[in-house]
């Protein structure tokens, strides 16, 4: 058997909602991200998609199934599994050094070592000369450049990230994109990367996970084949746009069904 | 920044005009005779009673006294009612535990609970500092858990996923985070501890503010009240300046909506 860095094996998860009764949020979702993998999940708003990366994450607890990290059954959250959200989580009291620090402090790593590795990554986010601000002088997109440096820091077996630029304008968000590609290749980090727009989906992905509205199922799986370095300029090149049109059309049915369902 | 600048000065000013204007009505009416000298002594009297009170060296020893038992007494419900309040908010098992009596208490009021301070303590200082205690102990729990409670869980989540355990995620995200929100609420409890102040000084005390004032009361030296009142506000303003400027020291960080 293959053995994966992550693995969600029947994953559902019922809410239970005062008004509504039970919520099924999402509903045996099975999906699996190897090593040094960019694995994007795209669903429509509501699927359940900060639901699936929570319970990866271990913020939220699964109604049923199992989540497996190198093999391994994971409960609750831990630094084997970094996570990036879409509001700015930084810490307002701690400069952008501190910030990418904390999770090395947490471990107890020696004061020098610590500082050392979060320059490392502090600067391969591009934010050398920023080590001294404060969250609240930083722009949004710089603000996610140190949520991702943060996270990298402490070397996670798996970066989890739900729609971090989804707050972002288009140009930063756009930027942001390429940054990440570039991370992602440069440090092999294995990447589960969650998003409602299509676009960024196939711009990043080596694989795409299209779920279906609530309750959330895994609709289909693409593989992505974009030659080249991934840029703004794969936007335009046909394998991009084809492998856009079939996700959109899936996207497009789910939504007709919703209709007639209504 | 220059804008700023110039708004600050216009708000002292506007302050400025309003202790102006209080002085001014109180002058009309007693120096234009509309009161009688008994009810409301004249400005001048009652600057010539603090003048008296600080070379008879009352004033230092009174405003001394009280000080030390507002700050004594907020100092133990801060110190007890830091930890409980934290606790309510992280343990839905405490927090059911422990709230129903808080609530309970709250309503109580302390002049209720002198008699019986008296009769467990004596007349001694821990008793002053009982009462001061009492007084702001339940509400302040209860500040200090809504404060907690509202600690961004977006912190806490980010933290917990860069591996922060439960001790860590209190003492590294909920603390600091709740900060400025705790410095308010410590400022709002010491104003309430100088109100009970006068209960705690009202039976078996031999000096204090709140004893001058309720002395002067036999005595009809309403000069004296007037001079006893007007010093625990001066205290109040000093002790609100104090602690704005002192959140501003240990949470610079911190953005209020009136800095914008
Ligand atoms: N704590 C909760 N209690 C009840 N229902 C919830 C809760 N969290 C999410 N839901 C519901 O579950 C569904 C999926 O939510 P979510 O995972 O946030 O979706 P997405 O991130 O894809 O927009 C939504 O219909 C939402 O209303
Ligand atoms: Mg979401």
């Amino acid at each position: 058997m293959e053995q994966y860095r992550l693995q969600a094996i029947d994953l559902t998860k019922v809410y239970e909602d005062g008004k509504k009764g039970l919520v099924t949020a999402i509903d045996r979702v099975n999906l699996e991200v190897k090593d040094g993998e960019f694995v994007m999940i795209v669903g429509p708003s509501g699927c359940g998609k900060t639901t699936l990366i929570n319970i990866l994450g271990g913020l939220n607890t699964a109604t049923s199934g199992e989540v497996l990290l190198d093999g391994k059954p994971v409960q609750g959250p831990g630094a084997d599994r970094g996570m990036v959200f879409q509001g700015y989580s930084l810490f307002p009291w701690l400069t952008v050094q501190k910030n990418v620090e904390f999770g090395l402090k947490m471990k107890k790593m020696p004061k020098a070592q610590r500082a050392e590795q979060a320059k490392k990554f502090i600067d391969l986010v591009g934010l050398t000369g920023f080590e001294n601000a404060l969250p609240k002088q930083l722009s949004g997109g710089m603000k996610q450049r140190v949520a991702i440096a943060r996270t990298l820091a402490n070397e996670p077996e798996i970066l989890l990230m739900d729609e971090p630029f989804g707050a972002l304008d288009a140009q930063t968000r756009v930027v942001m994109q390429e940054l990440l590609a570039d991370i992602s290749k440069k440090t092999k980090t294995t990447i589960l990367f969650i998003t409602h727009d299509i676009d960024e989906a196939v711009l990043l992905g080596d694989r795409i996970y299209v779920m279906s509205r609530r309750p959330g199922t895994i609709r289909e799986v693409l593989d992505v084949n974009i030659p080249g370095v991934r840029s703004h300029e794969s936007l335009v090149l046909p394998e991009f746009l084809a492998t856009k049109k079939k996700i959109m059309d899936m996207l497009w049915q789910e939504s007709m069904d919703a209709a007639m369902d209504q | 920044m220059k804008n700023k600048r110039r708004y600050i000065n216009v708000e002292h000013l506007l302050s400025f005009i309003c202790f102006a204007l209080i002085i001014g009505l109180w002058c009309v009416l007693s120096f234009g005779g509309m009161v009688s000298e008994l009810f409301l002594p004249s400005p001048v009297a009652v600057a010539k009673r603090i003048v008296e009170l600080y070379k008879d060296g009352s004033l230092w020893a009174n405003c001394f006294e009280s000080t030390a038992r507002v700050v004594v007494g907020w100092f133990w419900s801060v110190v007890v009612a830091l930890p409980c309040g934290m606790l309510m908010a992280n343990s839905r098992k405490f927090s059911a535990f422990i709230q129903p009596i808080i609530e309970f208490a709250r309503y109580l009021p302390v002049v209720a609970l002198v008699p019986l301070t008296l009769l467990y303590l004596g007349i001694d200082e821990t008793q002053k500092y009982t009462i001061i205690f009492l007084g702001t102990f339940f509400q302040l729990v209860l500040m200090v858990c809504d404060t907690v409670s509202g600690v961004d869980a977006n912190l806490i989540n980010a933290a917990k996923t860069l591996g922060a355990g439960k001790w860590q995620v209190y003492k590294e995200v909920i603390f600091p985070a709740a900060l400025p929100g705790l410095m308010d609420d410590f400022r709002l409890t010491i104003g309430w501890a100088w109100t009970y102040l006068v209960v705690a000084e009202m039976v078996a005390a031999q000096n204090g503010l709140g004893y001058m004032i309720l002395r002067s009361q036999r005595y009809l030296a309403t000069d004296t009240i007037f001079a006893g009142l007007i010093l625990i506000g001066l205290i109040g303003l000093i002790t609100d300046f104090l602690f704005r400027l002192l959140t501003r020291i240990v949470a610079p960080w911190h953005e209020r909506l009136t800095d914008k």
